[in-house]
């Protein structure tokens, strides 16, 4: 017996728009990797004009949960959970705008020759891609352990990227010709952290909606 | 935890309507000038757990009670309680408004009347203050003399809400008050009712979420004749812990 139909039928649209935002996030991610990998253009191209496209879904989910607190006065679980979507979202925006960044950083290193071939910052992108993965599995199956774990990874990404950054200074201390690329290597891994970062606002955001306080630690 | 004072400290409170048990060892305590909500489903005994509080219960034959009521540290149950002094520091507001069939001034005096006071000029001064206390003295104070049953409805109810300060109690029952009004009436009821818990000490049943967490300071959830939760309001409508609670003020029962 449903007490609360469209109460609930609300919640399950605005979930289902979520998930696919977070889909397309998660795309995304691995994308504009792939573009600086590989040196795909195109595909960096692509990922830059569909920013506009995740800034919509941010924008129609907010304007749902919106109404959904203006029409259904939600309270206790529902209010948390609507209260955290609209944060999270916020979050899954700005992870695009990072991944805009990086896209640029393929057009702009286009004509580069790398020195190296990729493999920390692809390994770095992998951490940062699995985490907000991760981090919104988390948030949409309830799953607090997970959240916790995923927001303890962080400290890994930290590291790779104090490493990385430190390896980059390094090349282009020593080797002028190299300085361009280098510096924007180490650009490029300081928008990864930043994503990492975002994926443990999720994770918090998870707490948030299932036990009402910002505690992480365990 | 708190140092605010207790007014009604209740414990293991049991009450039958002959057979039939309407409260189960309800334990709460009630903050001096505070405003307390006490919510849940229709027939979880809410009205009769307010009733207990001046003993009205009392009115009702085969009420029986057990456990513990105490109001300033003192058994209201106790063979020595005076009931007829109880009721008057203990006021009760009605979900629909009563006014009495008779002038405003005649519904204000009332009840000090009963309570020894003659002298004009005294009523006069009770009756100006406490409508003004209400919000209402600009609205009436040029038909005193007409009938209260000539006033809007959200009148008439602060008309009942001064007619039981005319006696100067401590405490202010009200059962479900403003479910009988419009939202703007309710809303002057709800500012009203910020203003009343400087000075007294509230204690407001309401089916109204949204009312329980506007105006009131902490909230008591009972169903079936017991006390599910109590706690702080902003905590009971952001955090409950009760699973129970949670269900409740989320409309998925009741
Ligand atoms: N005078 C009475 N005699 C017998 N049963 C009563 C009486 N008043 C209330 N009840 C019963 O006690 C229970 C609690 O009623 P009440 O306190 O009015 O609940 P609420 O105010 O929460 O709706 C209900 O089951 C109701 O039927
Ligand atoms: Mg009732």
């Amino acid at each position: 017996m449903a007490t609360r139909p469209k109460m609930d039928e609300e919640l399950k649209e605005i979930n289902k728009k979520v998930i696919e935002m977070a889909a397309l996030i998660e795309e995304t991610i691995r994308s504009s990797i792939k573009s600086l990998k590989e040196k795909d253009v195109e595909l960096a191209r692509k990922i830059i004009d569909g920013d506009e496209k995740i800034d919509d879904m941010e924008d129609e989910i907010n304007s749902d949960c919106f109404k959904f607190l203006a029409t259904q006065s939600p309270l206790a679980g529902d209010l948390r959970y609507c209260i955290s979507i609209m944060k999270m979202i916020r979050d899954l925006e700005r992870i695009g705008d990072h991944c805009e960044d990086l896209a640029k950083y393929t057009l702009r290193l286009e004509s580069q020759e790398y020195y190296k071939e990729l493999i920390d910052i692809p390994r770095m992108a992998d951490m940062a891609a699995r985490m907000v993965s991760n981090a919104i599995r988390a948030f949409v199956e309830k799953d607090l352990r997970m959240a916790r774990k995923v927001w303890k990874s962080d400290e890994e990404v930290d590291e790779l990227f104090r490493y990385i950054y430190e390896e980059q200074l390094d090349i282009a201390e020593k080797n002028t010709e190299n300085a361009r690329t280098a510096i924007s290597f180490a650009f490029v891994a300081a928008h990864l952290e930043r994503i990492a970062d975002y994926a443990t606002n999720i994770c918090e955001e998870t707490v948030f909606s299932l036990e009402g306080r910002y505690r992480m630690a365990l | 935890m708190n140092n605010k004072k207790t007014k009604f400290e209740i414990k293991d409170l049991d009450l039958y309507y002959g057979d039939f048990q309407a409260l189960k060892k309800v334990g709460i305590d009630i903050y001096e000038r505070e405003i307390t909500a006490l919510i849940g489903p229709s027939g979880c005994g809410k009205s009769t757990f307010l009733r207990t509080l001046n003993r009205m219960n009392d009115l009702i034959p085969g009420t029986r009670i057990k456990g513990q009521v105490k109001f300033d540290n003192k058994d209201i149950y106790d063979k020595d309680t005076d009931v007829i002094g109880l009721r008057k520091k203990v006021g009760m507001v009605f979900q629909k408004p009563n006014p009495f069939p008779k002038s405003i001034y005649d519904n204000i005096t009332f009840g000090p009347r009963i309570h020894g006071i003659r002298e004009k000029n005294r009523l006069d001064e009770i009756t100006e203050s406490t409508l003004k206390e209400v919000g209402l003295w600009n609205e009436v104070k040029d038909r005193l003399n007409k009938s209260a049953l000539g006033l809007s409805g959200g009148q008439q109810q602060r008309l009942c809400i001064a007619r039981c300060l005319a006696v100067e109690p401590e405490v202010l029952l009200m059962d479900e008050p403003t479910s009988a009004l419009d939202p703007v009436a309710t809303s002057r009821i709800e500012a009203l009712l910020q203003d009343l818990a400087k000075k007294y000490t509230i204690v407001i049943v309401t089916h109204n979420m949204q009312q329980a967490g506007r105006v009131s300071g902490y909230t008591s959830f009972f169903l079936t004749g017991e006390i599910i939760e109590t706690g702080l309001t902003e905590k009971i409508f952001s955090v409950p812990e009760n699973k129970k609670t949670e269900e409740y003020i989320s409309g998925r029962f009741g």
